[in-house]
Parts: C-alpha cells; structure tokens; sequence
C-alpha cells in the first residue's frame, strides 16, 4: 500500500506499460527491441500480481510469489532469447527481423 | 458317356490364340500359319467327330433329338435359383454350325496361308482367325443366354480387329469403328431383351427357356407395354441384336464397309458364320417367339427379312466393287433365312421353314464363302477391287473360274446345286404362309441370279482389258480350299436335312415342291439369261439398261442413301440438337460448378494466404487485434 496512490492508478500504470511492450513487440524491427518489449509486457503482469496482492488482499503473499517467479522466468527466457539472437547474428550478421523470413520459404 | 472333351473345340482355338498372340514378335511369318491351320485341323476334326456322334449315335432318344449338356461349370453363382453358367449344350442346330464353321474357318485358314504370304501382320492375323473360330464356336455351343451374349460380343471384338486389319488405311479404321459401333449399338436391345426375358423368366438356360411347358407358364404373364407382353417385346429386343450382327435391315449398313477387311475374313466372319449369329440366335429361341403371344416377334422377323431381300438384292445389281456385290448379296441371302424363320410353324412337316433356314444357312456358307475365296484370289492376282478393271479371266484362273461358276450356280438356285434345295424349300414354305412373301423371294430369286451372273460374265468374260500384268491362277493353298468348297457347294443339297433340324427336334421328310421348283428355277434361268445378254461381251447395253431405270438406278447405286441418312440423324439431329446442348451442359454447368469450387478455393486462397506471412509480429498483431476484438465483445455484452 502506497499512500495516496489508489489502485486505480497503478493499474492504469501496468495497462500503459503493458500495451507499450505489446506496441513495441508488433512494430519494432530488431529483435533486441523486441525482447525488450517482451520485458515490458512481462514486468507490467510482475507488477500487476504485486499490486492487486497488496490492494485486495494484504494478508496473502500468493501475488508477490507468482510477481518472483515471473521475474525468474523473464530472466531465463531473456538469456535463452540472447542466445539465440547471438547465434543468429553469427550466421547472417544481423538481428533484423525481415532478414528472418527465411524459415517460411 | 462322358462328353466333357467337347470342350476342347473351344480350348484349342483360345489356346493358339494366346500363343501366337503373346508371342507374335517371336513366331515368324509361316510357323505361325502352320500353327494356326495345325490347330485348326484339330479343333475341325474333334468337331466333325462331334457332330456325327450326337447326330448317329447319341443324339436320338425316342424319335427326337435331345438337347445334351455336354459340359457344365457355374462361373458366377448369386443365389440358388441365379446363377450363371459357361457350358457346352449339343443340339441339332449346334452340331450343323459345328460343321459350318470349323469347315469355313479351316478352308479360311488354310487358304490365308496364300493370300496373306508376305503380309508384314500375318502372325497377328492368324491370332485373330483363331481369336475369331473360338468366339464363334463359344457363341455355338453357348448353353444359355448369357453365355451366348458374351461369345457374341467377342465375335463383335474380333470382327473390329480383322475389319480394321489394315489399320494404316483410314477407311479400314473407320470401317471396322463402324461395324463396332452399329453392331454395338445393336446389342445393347440383345441385353436389354436378354434381361427383361430373364427377369420374367428366372433362368439363362436354354434347355429351360425353350421347353414347352415353362413357355406356357411365361405366356401367362400380363405385364403389358404398348399392347404387346413384356416378353414379346423382349424377343423384338432380342431380335434387334441379332438383327444388328446379321445385317438386316435398317441394321446393314455396317457390312458392306467391313469389306476393307483382308477377303478371306470377309469369307469367314462377314459371310459364312457370324453374320448368321442373328439367325441362329432366333432360331435358338424359335419356340418363345412361336408361342408368346401367337408369334407377333416371329412376325417381326419376316417383315424384316422379306424387305431386306429386296433391299439388298436390288442394291447388289448396281455395284461395282466385287466384294460389296457379294456383301450385300449375303444380306440378302441372310434375309432368306431370317424370312424362313419367321414363317416356320412348330410342329413335324410345317417346320419347314426352320429346317429351311438352317439348311439355307449351311450351304449359304459353303457357297457364299466359296465366291469371297474366289473373289479374293481375283483380287490377288489383278491387284483391283472393281469389275472394271477385270474381264476376260477365265483364260487364265481356271480353277477359280470354275469353282466360281459353281458357287453362281448354287446362289441362283439352279439344280443339283446346293442353294437349289435350300432356298427351295424356303419358297415352299413361304407359299404356305403368305403369297406376298413368297412372290418377294421368288422374284428375288431372279434377282440374286442376275447379278450373280452379271458379276460372273463381267469377270470371267465380257473382254480382256489389257493387263499390265498377266494374271495368274493363284497358289495350291488358295486353289485347294476352293474346290473342296466347291465340291460342298455342289453337293451338300443332297444332305436330307430334314432328318436331322426341326423345330420340335422330331425328325420329318420333306416332299419336293415341283412346281414351286420350276417356278424359282426359271426366274433364276431368267436373270441369268439376263446377265448373259448384257454382260457376255463387252457393249453398252448394261448403261443404256441402267439410264432407262433412271433416279431409280442412282438411289440404288448410292444404296438408297441409308448411310447418309444416318449421317444425318446422327449428325445433323443427335449431335447437333441433342449431344450438343448435353455436351454444352455437361461442360459449363456440370463442369462449371466443379471448376468454380476449384477455383473460387484458389482465388480466395490467393487473397488471404498473405495472412500466414511466417513473421512472429504479424501473428502477434492478429493475436492482439483478435483479443482486442473479442474483449471488446465480452465487455459489451457484459455490461
């Protein structure tokens, strides 16, 4: 509980957050901006479990577990993600998405 | 006593058939014509044994004939009461084609050795005579109806391949698609009528089909069509096969094209044996069309076939092809017996008519076979199809010459010739029965005389036109088969016919009609009488003849223009009005809807397979505008 800040606004926060990251993932060309996106997306869901635990019901802690877990998760899906990019960049020198169209052909 | 190696007559021919039709790259140019002949002397020996078993020896119980199921094996077994048969069944009219045809196509084989020698299909041609003997003697030996229709539509396949022997010339080709497709359509009523009868009937069998007491028992049914029963009009249907395969009327005109084919298949299949399937069918089932509804089919055949006497004889005299003399002579001739068969009544002397028909078919065989042999061994050695090409042979073809006389003679009915007694006693029978048909084939008469020897002095004498090569009486194995023709032409009048086919099977003598005799013998002394003013030397009296008959003369030149009426109706009428719209139909509406399906799958496809781009932030873009979508939805009807 933040003093002076309702739920409302957080959540109108997270809302903002959360279609910027879904913005970013659609229209961004690079993949490093579209990882980041995912970001977004995934710290706006982290902070909305955060907010409703502590807003709705300040006794439990089930929100702040699945808010840890959701950053455990984004962090192994971040590395796993630069791994890949990496190798692409590798072998074809670049993290272009129109260079990636390659696989439907 | 154990028959069951009758039916090696048929085995031996399909066996060589097979043998030098798979292997005719290997078989070389004379081994495979002794092959044939060999075979053939096999299978005529094994029948000529036949024949004169049943007739002698076993054939008789209690005064009649028997019908013998000599072999038997159930090919297609569908219920107790259905099932269908191939077998062989031994009667007096079998064992008569028993002798005609391994005969015909024995003297055929033997005289192909000659007239085919050199020829690049011999093989191929000796595969088909074989393929041909064991259609006919299947259709022969058939024991009941469905057996019958499928040897008679391997005699059909076989008649196309022989037709269309020649297959480089386009005529030949579009003769033998002719005869198939007219013969074909023909025996579409064949098994139309075959049907209807079996479905009343319950049975193929012929033993069954032709016993009095189950006749009477099919006379009772009162399903009606137009008037007439449904098995009379079965037997029409019947009869429009077998008016089909034998040339009748409006039927014919499939054969005399068929003459493209090489002469001795004309000898054989067009002359001498399948084209008179359509009478032995008849005859085969003569007791149903006697008896169902009072013999209104049977009078179907004697209108046809007293009209295509006249027809066909009348056509004979204006034509100038050899060979398309002597086809529509044998449609004429085939018109005799068809007519005999109609007339005939059941019982003891009166079937007369019967006995005339198989008697007239037998020896039409010998001599009609005879003049085709004949006329082929002109054809050999003047290289020519047309009469005007030829005159004056008699000098130097004598055996065909004289074997040709005879052959003239016996058509023309002039005693002690074999077509003397035959059509003999077809006149009398027809006296019996109706004036009007017997004046038809008493006047006819006269006419197969006058152009039998109109072709006869046009070929052997009139005058020598000066051949580029000499011609020359051909080789032993074409002269050969020839005189022993001959010699049946000759004398097979004497056989006492009488005694051996009736319609009942009982045995009866038959009397000499002398006046009758003398009658037909002098309008056949008259026609040839005829011929030998106009055609003994050369002169212009024949074409100051023919312009005097005029139109009449042109109508039948062009065989009153029935080939081109049925260009018309075919053409001009059902292609034009009826197969065109179905084809139009067909190709718009019926194909139209297929293609649309097809095609509007395509084009839509086409417009919205950009939507699978393989890029993730499209599917995203969907996903997301989708969800939006939907919750938009959800939020609104919620609220």
């Amino acid at each position: 509980m933040i003093e002076g800040v309702s739920i409302y606004e957080i959540l109108t926060l997270t809302t903002t957050v959360f279609f910027i990251g879904v913005y970013g993932f659609v229209t961004r060309k690079n993949l490093m901006a579209m990882l980041i996106s995912i970001e977004l997306i995934l710290n706006s869901a982290a902070i909305n479990f955060v907010v409703v635990n502590k807003y709705l019901f300040p006794a439990k802690m089930d929100g702040d577990i699945f808010s840890i877990f959701i950053i455990a998760i984004a962090a192994g899906e971040t590395a796993l993600a630069l791994a890949i990019i990496i190798n692409l960049y590798r072998l074809i020198m670049s993290v272009k998405t129109k260079d990636l169209e390659t696989m439907k052909h | 006593m154990d028959l069951s190696y009758t039916v090696l007559i048929l085995i031996i021919p399909l066996f060589v058939f097979l043998l030098l039709g798979l292997f005719f790259r290997r078989i070389k140019a004379p081994l495979s014509g002794y092959i044939g002949v060999a075979g053939l002397t096999v299978t005529s020996l094994i029948s000529f044994f036949v024949a004169f078993e049943y007739f002698f020896k076993i054939g008789m119980v209690d005064g009649a004939y028997q019908k013998i199921v000599a072999f038997k094996f159930v090919w297609l077994h569908f219920t107790s009461t259905m099932s269908i048969s191939i077998g062989v069944m031994l009667d007096p009219l079998s064992a008569v084609m028993l002798i005609v045809v391994p005969l015909v196509s024995w003297m055929v084989h033997i005289y192909s050795l000659g007239y085919m020698k050199g020829d690049r299909g011999f093989t191929r041609f000796y595969a088909f005579l074989s393929l041909f003997t064991f259609s006919m003697l299947g259709l022969v030996l058939a024991s009941n109806l469905f057996e019958i229709y499928i040897f008679w539509e391997l005699v059909g396949v076989s008649s196309y391949s022989l037709i269309g022997f020649y297959y480089e010339k386009p005529s030949a080709v579009l003769a033998a698609k002719k005869a198939f497709i007219v013969t074909r359509f023909a025996d579409l009523g064949f098994l139309i009528g075959l049907l209807i009868l079996s479905y009343y009937a319950k049975t193929f069998d012929f033993v069954n089909l032709t016993s009095l007491t189950f006749i009477h028992n099919l006379s009772g049914i009162g399903t009606t069509f137009i008037g007439l029963s449904v098995i009379t009009w079965a037997l029409i249907l019947i009869f429009v096969g077998g008016a089909g395969k034998s040339a009748m009327f409006p039927l014919h005109i499939w054969l005399p094209d068929a003459m493209e084919g090489p002469t001795p298949v004309s000898a054989l299949i067009h002359a001498a044996t399948m084209v008179v399937a359509g009478v032995f069918l008849v005859a085969r089932l003569f007791p149903l069309y006697y008896f169902i509804e009072g013999g209104i089919a049977l009078d179907v055949v004697t209108v046809v076939g007293t009209f295509t006497i006249l027809f066909a004889a009348i056509i004979a005299i204006t034509q100038h092809d050899i060979k398309r003399v002597l086809a529509f002579s044998t449609i004429s001739q085939i018109g005799y017996m068809m007519l005999a068969l109609g007339i005939s009544k059941y019982e003891g002397p009166e079937g007369l008519g019967y006995m005339a028909a198989m008697f007239h078919l037998f020896t039409h065989a010998m001599f009609k076979a005879l003049l085709f042999l004949g006329a082929g061994s002109i054809i050999h050695s003047v290289h020519s199809n047309y009469m005007q090409d030829m005159g004056g042979l008699r000098k130097y073809m004598p055996i065909t010459h004289i074997t040709f006389l005879i052959a003239a003679l016996a058509i023309s009915g002039i005693p002690p010739f074999a077509g003397f007694f035959s059509k003999d006693a077809i006149l009398a029978a027809a006296f019996e029965h109706h004036k009007v048909v017997w004046f038809t084939g008493w006047f006819v008469a006269g006419l197969t005389a006058f152009y039998m020897f109109r072709l006869y002095f046009r070929i052997f004498w009139w005058n020598d036109p000066k051949y580029e090569h000499t011609p020359h009486e051909s080789p032993k194995s074409m002269t050969i088969p020839l005189m022993v023709l001959a010699f049946m032409a000759a004398f097979s009048g004497f056989i006492p016919f009488s005694h051996f086919v009736s319609p009942d099977y009982v045995p009866f003598s038959e009397h000499m009609e002398w006046g009758l005799a003398g009658a037909s013998v002098g309008i056949g002394l008259v026609g040839i009488i005829l011929a030998w003013i106009l055609y003994k030397k050369e002169n212009d009296l024949s074409t100051r003849f023919a312009l005097a008959f005029g139109l009449f003369y042109k109508w039948a030149y062009h065989k009153f223009y029935i080939d081109e009426l049925y260009m018309f109706v075919t053409k001009e009428i059902i292609f034009k009005h009826i197969s065109a719209p179905f084809a139009w139909f067909d190709r718009h509406v019926v194909d139209g809807t297929m293609n649309g399906i097809g095609n509007s799958t395509v084009w839509i496809s086409e417009k919205i397979k950009g939507l699978q781009s393989g890029r993730v932030q499209d599917y995203a873009m969907y996903f997301v505008s989708g969800a939006t979508v939907i919750s938009m939805i959800l939020w609104f009807l919620i609220k």
